[in-house]
């Protein structure tokens, strides 16, 4: 009778975790795809910022086509809508590879007034593209300055 | 009182007692900086200093940016093992600040880490490399922050248990852990020679990169080589040649624009690191970065 239980008791809270972490794994997925995909917007940034920073470091040769190909598409990739890759629920630590801090949601005003100053230095990046290597060489400042100013505020340690 | 303890421990004893009580005394005695402070300062020069020495970083108030880290009403606070520390006042406002320091006790203050009142400061405040500063560089920083605008703000109180809370004890410390000579020695090229300065006298780099003893002296057999985050989550990284591979001009691009050269981008307490040495002239960092590159290596 006790032995049993005992068995009863763990049957059943075995089938209420179960079901606790498949409900979590189900909706976990979408909110995964979610952080994957603004971590893809990072690294399209990311990538094309190192075309136009290897060229202002001198590590590659300056190259006008290039320069053009790079900030166009760091402006385009600083200009994806984000409501579908920022949502609820994925700051670092519920969800893996996050390292958004709640304070993406917390002050959403904040963190938008940070995207938009990237977005101002990755048009100011296409304009100086457009001129020489000087140009592009000054618009690298502001440029790390803007992935910086919001990384600290609104990124966490890596994982 | 005497009699009656040299009774107790003999005449002999009693001698002991107070050579150690002496010693003790000459031991934990604050010190001072000689200089002649007569000289004017340059102001502008001075603002080099302050960004390079890192001042408003610790000293704004928290979470200020921009024009606002000129105001340095302090209050940030620093965790350790021994309690927590606050940055004081100090802005240029006679009563809440520094406002009615003489530069020669600004100069005991930031070289000797002691107060116009001979009290030892805590060595959070990082005086241990600030003692290798040059006095014309002390001049001129006390200059320009003498133009700063001054806040009415209280310094708050340090939160630190016994026995650290006995100041006097910090003279023991020091004597232990501060030094007269830079930790990388030997034959420098010029530009070698001068990151050392500002690596080791003003940015005070290894009060995070250099690992601690257990009695908060930083480890000059490890020094830059890396080690726990004092202050909580994570690693603070070795940045002597044993694991860091890059190159000058690397180094030098993340101090301007604060991109690594996988292009992520500067995080936690480095943010406001690389804030400050982006305001320094490129030769700067090129010394900074040429001076990385002789650090003996710590595996």
């Amino acid at each position: 009778m006790r032995i049993s239980d005992v068995t009863l008791t763990a049957t059943l809270t075995f089938a209420v975790l179960a079901t606790t972490a498949f409900a979590a794994a189900h909706s976990d997925k979408a909110l995964k795809s979610a952080v994957d995909a603004r971590r893809a917007q990072m690294q399209l940034i990311s990538y094309n910022t190192g075309v136009l920073g290897d060229m202002a470091k001198g590590d590659i040769p300056f190259d006008t086509a290039t320069a053009r190909a790079a900030a166009a598409n760091l402006n385009a990739a600083a200009r994806l809508d984000r409501s579908l890759t920022w949502v609820a629920g994925t700051e670092q630590g519920r969800v893996e590879g996050a390292r958004a801090k709640p304070a993406v949601w917390t002050d959403a005003a904040g963190f938008e007034a940070k995207f938009t100053a990237l977005q101002t230095a990755a048009a100011a990046m296409e304009t100086a593209a457009g001129a020489d290597l000087a140009a592009i060489q000054a618009a690298m400042e502001d440029l790390g300055g803007a992935c910086k100013a919001c990384h600290d505020d609104y990124r966490g340690p890596k994982n | 009182m005497a009699g009656g303890l040299a009774r107790r421990i003999g005449w002999a004893g009693a001698v002991i007692v107070a050579a150690v009580a002496v010693a003790g005394l000459v031991a934990t005695r604050p010190g001072t900086v000689a200089g002649d402070w007569s000289l004017p300062g340059d102001a502008r020069a001075g603002e080099l200093v302050f960004h390079a020495g890192g001042c408003a970083s610790c000293h704004a108030a928290p979470g200020a940016e921009g024009d606002a880290m000129r105001l340095l009403s302090g209050g940030l606070g620093f965790t350790s093992a021994f309690g927590t520390f606050y940055a004081p006042n100090i802005s240029p406002h006679p009563d809440a600040g520094i406002g009615d320091w003489t530069v020669a006790q600004f100069a005991r203050a930031v070289m000797a880490g002691v107060s116009p009142e001979g009290q030892h400061y805590y060595p959070v405040f990082p005086y241990a490399a600030y003692r290798h500063m040059t006095k014309a560089d002390l001049r001129d920083l006390f200059a320009f922050m003498r133009g700063l605008p001054a806040s009415d703000a209280p310094s708050r109180a340090h939160d630190v248990s016994f026995p650290f809370s006995i100041r006097r004890g910090i003279g023991i410390w020091k004597r232990l852990y501060v030094r007269d000579d830079f930790v990388v020695s030997g034959d420098l090229t010029e530009a070698a020679a001068r990151g050392r300065y500002l690596v080791e006298a003003l940015a005070h780099c290894g009060e995070c990169h250099t690992p601690r003893n257990v009695l908060g002296g930083l480890r000059r057999d490890a020094w830059l080589g890396g080690g726990p985050n004092p202050a909580g989550k994570g690693k603070i990284p070795d940045i002597t040649p044993a694991a860091l591979e890059w190159s000058q001009d690397d180094l030098v691009a993340y101090f301007t624009t604060g991109l690594t050269p996988d292009y992520d981008s500067v995080g936690g307490e480095m943010a406001d690191v690389v804030d400050n040495l982006s305001r320094l002239p490129k030769d700067d960092l090129e010394a900074i970065a040429a001076y990385l590159k002789i650090v003996p290596p710590v595996h």
